[in-house]
């Protein structure tokens, strides 16, 4: 019956049978998500303004994302809503590509529906969403304290209001996390991703390039909608054999993590099944996926998002 | 020998008032070319786009003591950071002897003195014995950088489509100067030494290098005076040439490395800018009652062409990047950890800065050498016959290089004098988008799909809320929450 129900939620086999998504046994109820119209119109408002972002509404692998987040939102009992309907994409993708015009508009478009709304804190699971909402938008005439939800789940952890037990055990699980260019150089948030990861107990292990010096997915800077230019081969590939060489116990012995190199018959000190690669992006998710698909490893390794791990630590999977 | 080296076949007096005149006029020519060509290159920062960067005084004061003075983003690579420590520190201290050697050369002759600082006594004992050991450490230092830089396989980012022809040769030229900059410093103080020696007094000053020296140089006092002469002579001149070679040369960092860290950006690098006359159109489209404010205009009152949007031309970038092109001394940091450049694609942040500098010489002032950048057909650079036409973008700066690049800041972060080749690239990106349409078809679609759907993909607006479907939690016992 797990079987079946793993086959209904990921669309294909699983060969360990603990994943992220396994649904606790018990009862479970509905959440019917909040969203801001509802609120407004019974003159209400909320603590927290949860930002989806387009990848976390339409991508299918991201949409378990978002609907993590929200079974951690809803079992802290914070008040919080969604825009719903009458959310649009932030305008990151424009601006990255040069099109400042399409940009302004999205940005305008959005700050209007906000400040109707009188919003104060916004927390979103995009570090896309997050950098241009907290950083461009005020230009713009819209100022909001914006949180990226790795740095929210860490204050819930540290608040104790998420203990990260009686749900899935990451104990012994290897676990390396890519550091998204968003979330890390744009805004220097490198700690809280990694205090989260750390509150599973688990067997965290660094990447050569991390952090400050971290590499890209290859997605940003609106990357994700087109080919990548002529080169001898793809950003995610390269970063995704740097994050299978580092979970294998394979990195110390690579010569030159540095250059495109990355492949060299270095043994392997651990055995890949089972290891997980931590992202705090959903472009950083795609492409980290694609570059395991692309490796032949993902019925090993598999990437999953901090809010994915925290609510299936927590147990409050259905 | 030259007469003029020798004070016996010469009055004294006429001896010393001729070397003074003569490093006088040496002083004079070295500084006054100095500054005609910082005027050159002042003008040509000038020329770009004005962007406020007043106020902020203590955090910029503290950014420059940190990242400029404190070397602190240098550290991130200890090898080259130890070595360019030698180097550096070696710079400032041997600078308080060219202070020395000027005071000497314009009054010593006259006034008969000779190592002006000699009053400070024990510490200039400790200086000169400093400088002799960071002297010699600045060879050992400068052998190394062109070990990294000349061997068979250099080190990855000393290579590139932009590093070859007169950026290869600049780059050694400086490391043969900093060398024959050295070794006349000690023939200077060595032959100074042994002329002491042999006359029986002390010579003022410890000189660990040059006391293990003496005994290579001959005992006959002419010829150690005619060396000490020569050695001190070719030192000055030397530096004073080193000097005038600067604004040429990418060495020039020594000086603009300083204020380029001190008008760093200070908001997180995330932020890009935001284009003001943009911000007035979309206002006046949303809000009919939105006055757009008047147009900038000329001091005389009549209207100034409009500006375009993004950069086409060094003159339409910030004023601050073309001084981040003059304060790039093409250490390729940037370029070694670009995602694009490391996984083989056209782009590399540096060769956008260097081409920005060419560019602004070409089509502006230039310093007594210039030597742009050629590229070979790897650089896939469409041909371009009149130089006017030759715009940093297309001109230089081809789309397939600006399109590889994903923002992700690695450049920017790299750069231990803190040059944002990112803000260039937009810039240039906006133009293609804004003024040519010219953007990768792809990316024209996702551009469509956002003013659709209000998202860069193509699914329908009112789908956008269905991940809240059938959603389910686990129901917890409560004791876990807010334990």
């Amino acid at each position: 019956m797990l079987r079946c129900a793993l086959h209904d939620v990921l669309g294909r086999s699983i060969p360990f049978p603990m994943s992220p998504t396994t649904p606790t046994a018990g009862e479970k109820r509905q959440i019917n998500v909040p969203v801001m119209a509802d609120l407004a119109a019974r003159n209400e408002s909320p603590e927290i303004l949860f930002w989806v972002g387009c990848a976390g509404a339409f991508d299918d692998r991201y949409k378990r994302v978002t609907r993590a987040f929200v079974r951690i939102l809803d079992h802290v009992g914070v008040k919080y809503a969604v825009l719903g309907l009458e959310e649009s994409c932030t305008g990151d993708p424009a601006k990255r590509a040069g099109n400042e015009f399409l940009f302004q508009m999205q940005a305008m478009q959005n700050i209007t529906t906000m400040n109707g709304y009188g919003i104060k804190k916004i927390v979103t699971a995009c570090p896309h969403c997050f950098n241009t909402i907290k950083n461009e938008y005020p230009a713009l005439g819209g100022e909001y304290e914006v949180i990226h939800h790795s740095t929210y789940l860490q204050q819930l952890i540290n608040e104790g209001k998420v203990g990260v037990s009686g749900g899935e055990s990451f104990k012994g699980r290897r676990i390396t996390f890519h550091d998204s260019c968003y979330l890390g150089r744009a805004n220097n948030i490198y700690e809280a991703p990694r205090e989260v990861l750390a509150a599973l107990d688990a067997d965290l292990v660094e990447m050569k390039r991390s952090r400050a010096n971290g590499l890209c997915c290859g997605a940003g800077g609106a990357q994700m909608w087109k080919e990548p230019e002529p080169g001898k081969k793809d950003i995610n590939i390269e970063r995704t054999e740097e994050a299978l060489a580092t979970l294998s116990g394979k990195a110390d012995a690579l010569a030159n993590l540095g250059g495109v190199e990355t492949e060299t018959g270095a043994p392997a000190a651990h055995d890949l099944q089972g290891s997980i690669i931590a992202v705090g992006c959903p472009f950083c998710m795609t492409m980290m996926s694609d570059g395991l698909k692309n490796k032949e490893q993902e019925s090993k390794v598999q990437v999953f998002d901090l809010a994915e791990l925290v609510a299936s630590a927590e147990g409050i999977n259905a | 020998m030259p007469t003029i080296l020798q004070p016996q076949s010469f009055p004294p007096y006429l001896y010393r008032m001729l070397q003074s005149i003569l490093f006088l006029l040496l002083l004079v020519a070295a500084f006054g070319l100095f500054a005609w060509q910082v005027r050159k290159i002042r003008a040509n920062i000038l020329v770009g786009r004005d962007r406020d960067m007043s106020g902020h005084i203590a955090e910029r004061f503290r950014k420059t003591l940190l990242v400029a003075f404190g070397q602190q983003k240098m550290f991130k690579r200890m090898t080259p950071a130890l070595l360019h420590l030698v180097v550096y520190v070696g710079f400032l201290v041997i600078n308080i002897e060219v202070i020395e050697i000027i005071i000497d050369g314009l009054f010593g002759n006259i006034f008969g003195f000779h190592r002006a600082l000699k009053f400070l006594g024990p510490v200039y004992d400790v200086l000169m014995a400093t400088n002799e050991i960071l002297a010699a450490l600045v060879i050992v230092a400068v052998a190394a950088f062109w070990w990294r830089r000349n061997r068979s396989q250099p080190v990855r980012r000393f290579t590139g489509v932009e590093l070859r022809a007169w950026p290869k040769l600049d780059a050694n030229v400086i490391l043969y100067i900093e060398v024959a900059l050295m070794v006349a410093l000690f023939f200077m103080n060595t032959a100074d030494l042994k002329l002491h020696q042999l006359r029986g007094e002390e010579l003022p000053g410890t000189f660990p290098i040059s006391n293990l020296l003496v005994g290579l140089l001959p005992s006959s006092e002419g010829t150690l005076h005619v060396l000490e002469r020569l050695g001190w002579w070719i030192h000055i001149t030397g530096i004073f040439l080193f000097l005038n070679y600067l604004p040429s040369s990418k060495h020039f960092h020594i000086i603009l490395a300083f204020p380029n860290v001190w008008y760093s950006r200070l908001v997180p690098q995330g932020q890009f800018s935001n284009v003001e006359s943009i911000t007035n159109e979309v206002k006046a489209m949303m809000d009919p009652s939105f006055v757009v404010p008047p147009a900038p205009t000329a001091p005389d009152g009549s209207a100034l062409a409009p500006t375009p949007f993004g950069a086409k031309d060094v003159e339409d970038l910030p004023w601050t990047n073309l001084l981040n092109a003059y304060s790039c001394t093409e250490c390729g940091r940037c370029t070694s950890v670009c995602p694009a450049n490391l996984t083989g694609k056209l782009l590399s942040p540096r060769k956008i800065i260097m081409d920005t500098r060419d560019r602004m010489e070409e089509k502006y002032e230039s310093p007594l050498i210039f030597r742009p950048n050629v590229y070979g057909p790897e650089a896939k650079h469409e041909p371009v016959t009149d130089l006017m036409e030759a715009t940093l973008l297309r001109g230089k700066v081809t789309p397939e290089e600006l399109w590889a690049c994903t923002t992700c800041n690695a450049c920017v972060e790299s750069c231990p004098v803190n040059i944002n080749p990112l803000e260039s690239i937009i810039e240039m990106r906006r133009f293609l988008v804004l003024e040519e349409s010219a953007a990768p078809n792809s990316l024209n679609v996702m551009f469509s799909n956002i003013e659709n759907n209000g998202a860069p993909w193509a699914f329908s607006p009112s789908d956008r809320f269905n991940w809240a479907d059938d959603l389910f939690a686990a129901e917890k016992p409560a004791k876990t929450a807010v334990a």
